[in-house]
């Protein structure tokens, strides 16, 4: 039955943007975008010739007692393609990263599954009862913890992202990359952490004066190590025990992790084993080698910690099909700073020409995910689909011409540009670049693997 | 070195952060640290400075580090450390401003004292701490060599390592110190 107020539903921004406080006034019905090649996307177009034998009206679950209590529950098995997908090195199977399938979620919340891993050497299988933390270096008193009077402190809960500075890498190639958004960004998840503000335990040890950085070691197989700023560690820095309300998940972390809101995710150490407070960096082999930018004039970025603003839309996205032909459809994303609070979401659906201001879902948290939405009318036309996020600092995320204009494409990490969806006349999505650069040729492969 | 204990800087920062756990007076925390000897510290510690601080005992050369390389690293390195499964470590034909520049060692590694901190510490992937102090001064001196940056024979030990200086330096800016106007 069609919503009478749909009629005037006006157009805020060329190509039929509509305005996003629609979604709270009137009583949209959506299309449905099915992701290509998935078992939703098949069972739709087998259902058009073939009627389902399950009869909603009396289904069959209502006649056979359901399965018992679990003990830890799990997916529905209809969901088993929302999956992080992997990739290892060759030789070291514990080394590379897996993705969060952001095109497949929904909130501002990673499923603890879910969330995004790079490990240089495989997930240690840690005892927590084995396992110290060790604060020394420049403090009066150096000090061990246990995890379990650690548990015993004051502690503090905060929504954060952490993202990978390595996410997005794809993006510096010269051609645009084919996988899907959660393939390509998804290097990056939002969770609720929960510990004890690192603040306090620097306080305990006792800083001496000139101890301006902190060394943080974990205790896998890589001994993965990092220097960080002293300030930021005692003004942001957090201990984090648990992750959305349970404990560590192994890939996360377990038994401690060190968080530091907002910066890259390397320097939040998992398996933390020791904080170490010098008066300057160690320059580690990733802190030098890897997670610097070099840059075109030769000369390489190092210590750019913040994560500057990002967004892009999750849905609809490539390999994705505006299922139900042209019309009414939802656009759907997440946007975050390492420097604050979103302050708006931008989206266009004519390749950047109109753009017009998606709706944040709230709560719009400092260095959180932030959902955005805002409802389309496709006409059935080719079009470009952008999104744009400004921070609370004014930031602007940058199209993807300016930043490498401004970064050159070597720098490998900290892509942050506004992602490009195309929707061909079948309502089919693909990732490509603006006009200009799509016309690029040159050597798919990045500069560099994933080490 | 233990400095002079000042508790000025901690408490100047988190003034300024306003940090609502020194607000809240919570700074005192529980007090559940253990005290720890430096005997104890010492067999935690394996950080190696830029300066050399950190750097143990022990000496080795290219030539020593050559058997090391091909018995420890050769197998996901390559020959001649050009890359394989893993990183290529030395034989970069391009420069940093070439339209594919090679990251590796020689081009691209700040300090020597590094790949010292990184052998130890993290490889051979498969036994990451296998090696002796002797065979990482070694390795650490092949892969110098390997990047024309020591000769064949020169000795690497706690002294000389920290004296190597890695072609690209000053190849770095530092973008926290731009941004945060701090040292
Ligand atoms: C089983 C495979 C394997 C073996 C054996 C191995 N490595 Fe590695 N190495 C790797 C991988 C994989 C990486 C990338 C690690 C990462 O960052 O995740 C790496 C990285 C490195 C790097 C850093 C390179 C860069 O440009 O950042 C150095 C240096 C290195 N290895 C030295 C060695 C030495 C020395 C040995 C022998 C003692 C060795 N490796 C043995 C797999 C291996």
């Amino acid at each position: 039955m069609k919503n009478s107020k749909n009629t005037k539903q006006i157009a805020v921004a060329g190509n039929g943007l509509l305005d996003r406080r629609l979604f709270l006034s009137t009583g949209l019905k959506f299309g449905t975008i099915t992701v290509l090649g998935s078992a939703s996307h098949q069972l739709l177009s087998k259902e058009a010739n073939k009627q389902s034998t399950i009869d909603p009206a009396d289904p069959p679950w209502m006649h056979t007692p359901g399965g018992p209590f679990s003990t830890y529950g799990k997916p529905s098995a209809h969901e088993r393609e929302v999956i992080r997908v992997p990739a290892p090195n060759s030789a070291v199977p514990g080394n590379g990263v897996s993705w969060t399938p952001l095109h497949l979620l929904e909130g501002m919340i990673t499923p603890n599954g879910l969330h995004f891993e790079r490990h240089h050497n495989g997930v240690p299988q840690i005892d927590p009862n084995r396992h110290k933390l060790l604060v020394h270096g420049l403090v009066k008193k150096p000090l061990t913890y246990t995890i379990k009077s650690l548990l015993k402190y004051p502690m503090h809960s905060q929504i954060l992202f952490i993202e990978c500075g390595g996410n997005s890498n794809a993006g510096w190639n010269k051609q645009p990359s084919r996988a899907q958004a959660g393939y390509f960004h998804g290097l990056v998840s939002c969770s609720e952490w929960t510990g004890v503000p690192l603040s306090i335990i620097l306080a305990e040890a006792g800083l001496n004066k000139g101890a301006k950085w902190l060394i943080a070691e974990g205790a896998d197989a890589f001994a993965m190590n990092v220097s960080i700023p002293m300030e930021k560690a005692i003004k942001d820095g957090m201990l984090a025990l648990y992750q959305n309300g349970e404990r560590l998940r192994p890939e996360n972390g377990y038994p401690l992790r060190l968080i530091i809101p907002g910066w890259e995710g390397v320097l939040n150490v998992k398996w933390l084993r020791r904080l170490k407070a010098v008066s300057k960096p160690i320059m580690t082999r990733n802190e030098t080698a890897r997670y610097t930018e070099l840059q075109p004039s030769g000369k390489a970025r190092m210590f750019s910690f913040e994560i500057e603003a990002k967004s892009l839309i999750t849905s609809p996205s490539t390999g994705m099909l505006l299922a139900s032909g042209q019309g009414l459809y939802q656009i759907t994303g997440l946007a975050w700073s390492g420097r604050g609070k979103i302050k708006k979401v931008e989206v266009s659906t004519d390749n950047g020409n109109s753009w017009t201001e998606a709706q944040l879902q709230e709560p719009v948290l400092p260095m959180a995910f932030s959902r955005f939405r805002i409802p389309w009318r496709w006409d059935g036309n080719p079009s470009i689909l952008k999104s744009r996020a400004t921070d609370e600092s004014g930031y602007v995320q940058p199209e993807r011409d300016e930043l490498v204009a401004k970064r050159g494409r070597h720098g490998f990490f900290h892509y942050n540009a506004i992602v490009c969806w195309e929707v061909d006349e079948h309502g089919l999505l693909s990732h490509v670049y603006d006009k200009k650069n799509a016309l690029d040729t040159g050597n798919i492969s990045i500069d560099a693997g994933w080490d | 070195m233990i400095k002079k204990m000042r508790w000025i800087p901690v408490i100047l920062v988190l003034t300024l952060v306003g940090t609502d756990v020194f607000a809240a007076g919570a700074a005192e925390g529980p007090q559940l640290g253990q005290a720890v000897s430096k005997e104890e510290i010492a067999r935690w510690e394996i950080s190696v400075m830029p300066d050399g601080e950190g750097l143990p005992v022990g000496k080795g050369t290219a030539k020593q580090g050559k058997s090391v390389y091909q018995t420890h690293c050769l197998s996901c390195h390559g020959k001649n450390g050009l890359g394989d499964s893993a990183d290529q470590l030395a034989g970069a034909e391009f420069g940093l401003t070439d339209e594919y520049p090679d990251k590796t060692i020689g081009t691209y590694w700040p300090y020597a004292t590094t790949l010292f901190d990184f052998s130890r510490r993290s490889m051979p992937m498969h036994a990451p701490g296998i090696l002796t102090d002797n065979e990482v001064y070694a390795v650490t001196a092949f892969l110098l060599y390997l990047n024309g940056i020591i000769g064949l024979t020169d000795e690497m030990n706690a002294k000389t390592l920290a004296k190597v200086k890695m072609p690209n330096r000053d190849g770095f800016i530092n973008v926290y110190k731009e941004n945060q106007k701090v040292d």
